[in-house]
């Protein structure tokens, strides 16, 4: 029994000629995530924002959105969102934090259920304070960023400085599209999707350190090979991996995504994209980049450091 | 050592599949922890509270500029500008002269102030950081102890009640989805006193408020004018709730009623107070409102009394409740509330459950259509490493949560990454010309950095996940964390100790990958 090949054994692909191509789409993707970004903002959940959730199923069937909604914009909470929630039973929502400080909102959630009645299951009652949700906001913001730089050090660590920066590019790429992604949508942006940006950012370095090691290999079996031509044979032979792996991932976040439920689908959105994307960013940004960076190629530190790991 | 691993792994998951009784009455030397789910999963509360920990220090500088004040007077000493100010106390001495006197007097008060003089004759008194410190700790511990007194009375199981940061209460509630009555409780401090009602013009109009009297609202008393009907007491505490000894909710002619009893000393005091005072009114408050004033008849020496407002009997048992746990030394708001029903958790590891199995099952299958017999080799690392993962939680009592079961769903499609690396090395090993054998180490030896430095990138992002997550996010890392661990040991160790085991009894001449 010998299994499928994906792609042919000796396969020649073109990713460094284009290279300008990729160029051009992925700062067209940056900027328009960074404009989208400025121009819609961002949906963010009760997390980042404060305020209240409440997910309710009606008993006897399906639920009439219409007429809670007139019942509970009589009850003066403010801005008050609803949303059938997965089902056609199931309804989500959404009040503003209220003024008058962590008292109000307790009385708040008192009105609404009151307001409500008693027929319907609570399925989820979540309040977040202004105080928490600014914490959450500045958490999510300082992992991000201790991971982008913590991720740095390792890669410059392990590699050398050019492969780091290469690298980070391509990261921050993957994550400023991931928030852009958020932005054209108008997904709740909340806890799990920092998870989620996270997760990508170790996916998509993950993918990067495979061609990376590749080329760090040929870098000290081809001495004399033109670096273009070394960094398009490194991304080929990696290639059938690259592809394997993101299709297994994404095998299984698409299960995720279709069957694991409504709370988590915005997480395993996050995620499917975040893998496609970085798949990308790994093969057509941070490798070409390489190109511009200089690396030294007789340097003997470089294989002598990888020498030392294979050894370990 | 792989397989005993692997039989640990099976020994230790095994207890999950299990019910709870079952799974106690194992032998206590089988495992039998079983997975801890979290409240997103099984249903539950969780409550953060902040203790308003300043107002405890404030109460104290009051009382301490109250008995500044007497301390003085009764010293015949004038002063003036006598108040508050930051962690301290200042006061200004008139008389340049009895400043000296003054300082003495004052440092008598608490030995565990500082006092100075400063210029002209001003005087401060002034916790040390230390002290200050020591009594932001010390409200806080007694809080988490009122805390936990009050939610064990209502009868909740195993609620966690931890500090959390500087100030914080962490509350978690298992099962409980609608935690109204919880909350309404820690919402109230609690803060029992007996005052005498000032009668002096009680029943005239209350504008004006003499000096040594308080005017408070009635709890549910409604004046002619729609507003609390309101008290005017005097301000001296008669006897405060500290020196309660137990409070029962009961009836008395049908109307649910609060009784208490009094420990030995508040006791003789309640009785040396009410043989005084007969025929005076004195008002029972709490939380500076007014239960009730009813008149003293005659002297109570018993040291039990009880107390009739208009109460529900719910009302009634929740007052007693309280009382018998203690007052809270500060007020308690809640910053963050998650509450889910068990209908939705129930829901959850549904779905969590069929997510998983279709996510493995088609990767499983995909494996093997690529890589035939060693995709499923493969596979049944695979297969081993969500068994690991499972016994692994199941040690380390982590908490299983919705986000994590997202993580190990994640981890299906992602652990089988090291065994693609390796596979792949070993068919560009044989295009190169290598012996079957000899391609299987090189293909092995050489993709192992690459496994490494892929995945301790990945590691990097789970860690920091669980440093700045919280709550069920920290439940994502974790899972996420032991994936990558579990999944290198099963991908590398496991599958090449079946590839070894299968290339020596079969020996064969090409490699069906």
């Amino acid at each position: 029994m010998r299994g499928l090949r994906l792609l042919p054994g000796n396969i020649e692909f073109s990713f460094i000629p284009y290279r300008k191509i990729f160029f051009v789409i992925s700062v067209l993707l940056v900027f328009s995530a960074i404009g989208l970004y400025i121009k819609n903002g961002l949906n963010y959940g009760i997390d980042f924002k404060g305020g209240i959730l409440i997910e309710i199923k009606t008993i006897d069937g399906p639920a009439n959105i219409k007429a809670m909604r007139s019942n509970l914009s009589n009850l003066g909470v403010g801005e008050i969102g609803l949303q059938e929630f997965g089902a056609p039973d199931e309804v989500l929502i959404r009040i503003q934090a209220q003024e008058g400080g962590e008292k109000a909102q307790q009385l708040a959630i008192g009105e609404v259920k009151k307001a409500l009645g008693g027929d319907i299951e609570y399925r989820r009652t979540e309040f977040v304070g202004p105080k928490i949700s600014d914490e959450l906001f500045w958490n999510g913001v300082y992992a991000v960023s201790a991971a982008i730089l913590a991720i740095l050090v390792y890669i410059w660590f392990r590699f050398e400085w050019q492969f780091g920066i290469g690298a980070i590019l391509a990261l921050v790429h993957d994550v400023i599209s991931t928030i852009g992604v958020f932005a054209l949508f108008r997904l709740e942006f909340n806890l799990s999707t920092v998870a989620a940006i996270l997760t990508i950012a170790g996916y998509s370095i993950n993918d990067t350190v495979v061609v990376f090691d590749r080329v760090r290999e040929n870098l000290r079996r081809y001495k004399s090979l033109p670096l273009s031509d070394l960094l398009n044979k490194s991304i080929n032979e990696t290639l059938a991996r690259t592809i394997m792996t993101s299709v297994t991932t994404l095998l299984a976040l698409t299960s995720l995504y279709v069957l694991g439920g409504e709370v988590i689908s915005g997480f395993s959105f996050a995620m499917i994209w975040g893998v496609l994307v970085g798949t990308y960013s790994s093969i057509c940004l941070a490798v070409p980049l390489l190109l511009y960076l200089k690396i030294e190629r007789h340097s003997t530190s470089g294989a002598s450091k990888s020498e030392e790991a294979a050894a370990e | 050592m792989i397989m005993a691993v692997c039989g640990l792994g099976v020994l230790f998951v095994a207890p999950n599949f299990l019910n709870l009784k079952q799974a106690e009455g194992l032998p206590s030397w089988l495992p039998h922890k079983q997975l801890n789910l979290g409240l997103d999963l099984q249903g539950g509360s969780h409550l953060l509270l902040e203790v308003k920990v300043d107002s405890v220090l404030n109460d104290g500088l009051e009382a301490l500029v109250d008995t500044m004040r007497t301390t003085l007077r009764k010293a015949r000493i004038r002063y003036n500008a006598l108040g508050i100010d930051g962690f301290g106390a200042n006061v200004s001495i008139k008389d340049k002269a009895k400043v000296q006197e003054a300082r003495e007097l004052l440092k008598s008060l608490d030995n565990k102030l500082e006092v100075n003089v400063l210029e002209d004759g001003l005087i401060r008194l002034e916790m040390s950081e230390k002290t200050v410190r020591e009594r932001r700790i010390a409200a806080i511990e007694q809080s988490i102890e009122i805390v936990r007194r009050r939610i064990d009375e209502t009868g909740v199981r195993e609620p966690t009640i931890q500090r959390q940061g500087e100030d914080r209460i962490l509350v978690q509630l298992p099962g409980i989805d609608d935690p109204e009555r919880v909350k309404r409780l820690l919402g109230k401090t609690a803060k029992l006193s007996f005052h005498l009602v000032d009668e002096r013009q009680a029943s005239s109009e209350l504008g004006r408020v003499p000096p040594g009297s308080i005017l408070l609202p009635s709890l549910d008393e409604v004046g002619s004018d729609g507003r609390p009907r309101m008290y005017m007491l005097k301000k001296r505490v008669m006897i405060s709730g500290d020196t309660l000894a137990d409070s029962q909710a009961t009836f008395q002619d049908n109307q649910p009623v609060v009784s208490f009893r009094f420990d030995s000393l508040g006791g003789k005091r309640f009785g040396k107070a009410t043989t005084e005072n007969v025929g005076k009114l004195f008002a029972i408050v709490l939380d500076n409102k007014v239960i009730s004033a009813p008149v003293i008849r005659e002297p109570i020496l018993g040291g039990s009394g009880v107390i009739s407002g208009r109460f529900t009997v719910q009302g009634a048992q929740d007052l007693s409740l309280l009382l018998r746990a203690g007052a809270l030394p500060a007020p308690l708001t809640i910053l963050e509330e998650r509450s889910v029903g068990p209908g939705l958790g129930a829901d959850s590891i549904a779905a969590g459950k069929i997510a998983s199995m279709v996510g493995m099952a088609m990767v499983i299958a995909f494996m093997i259509v690529i890589y035939g017999r060693f995709g499923l080799m493969a596979d049944i690392a695979l297969i081993v490493n969500i068994i690991l993962i499972g016994a692994a939680l199941s040690i380390l009592q982590a908490t299983l949560t919705l986000p994590g079961i997202a993580g190990i769903v994640l981890t299906i499609g992602m652990a089988v990454d090291a065994n693609v690396l390796v596979f792949e090395r070993i068919r560009e090993e044989i295009r190169a010309g290598r012996t079957p054998i000899s391609a299987i180490d090189a293909g092995y030896s050489r993709a192992i950095t690459t496994i490494i430095d892929a995945n301790v990138t990945t590691l990097i992002a789970a860690v920091l996940l669980y440093q700045f997550g919280s709550g069920p996010v920290r439940g994502f890392a974790v899972t996420l964390a032991i994936g990558i661990i579990t999944s290198l040991f099963t991908a590398i160790m496991l599958t090449r100790l079946m590839v070894a085991t299968w290339l020596k009894k079969t020996r064969p001449d090409t490699l069906p990958i």
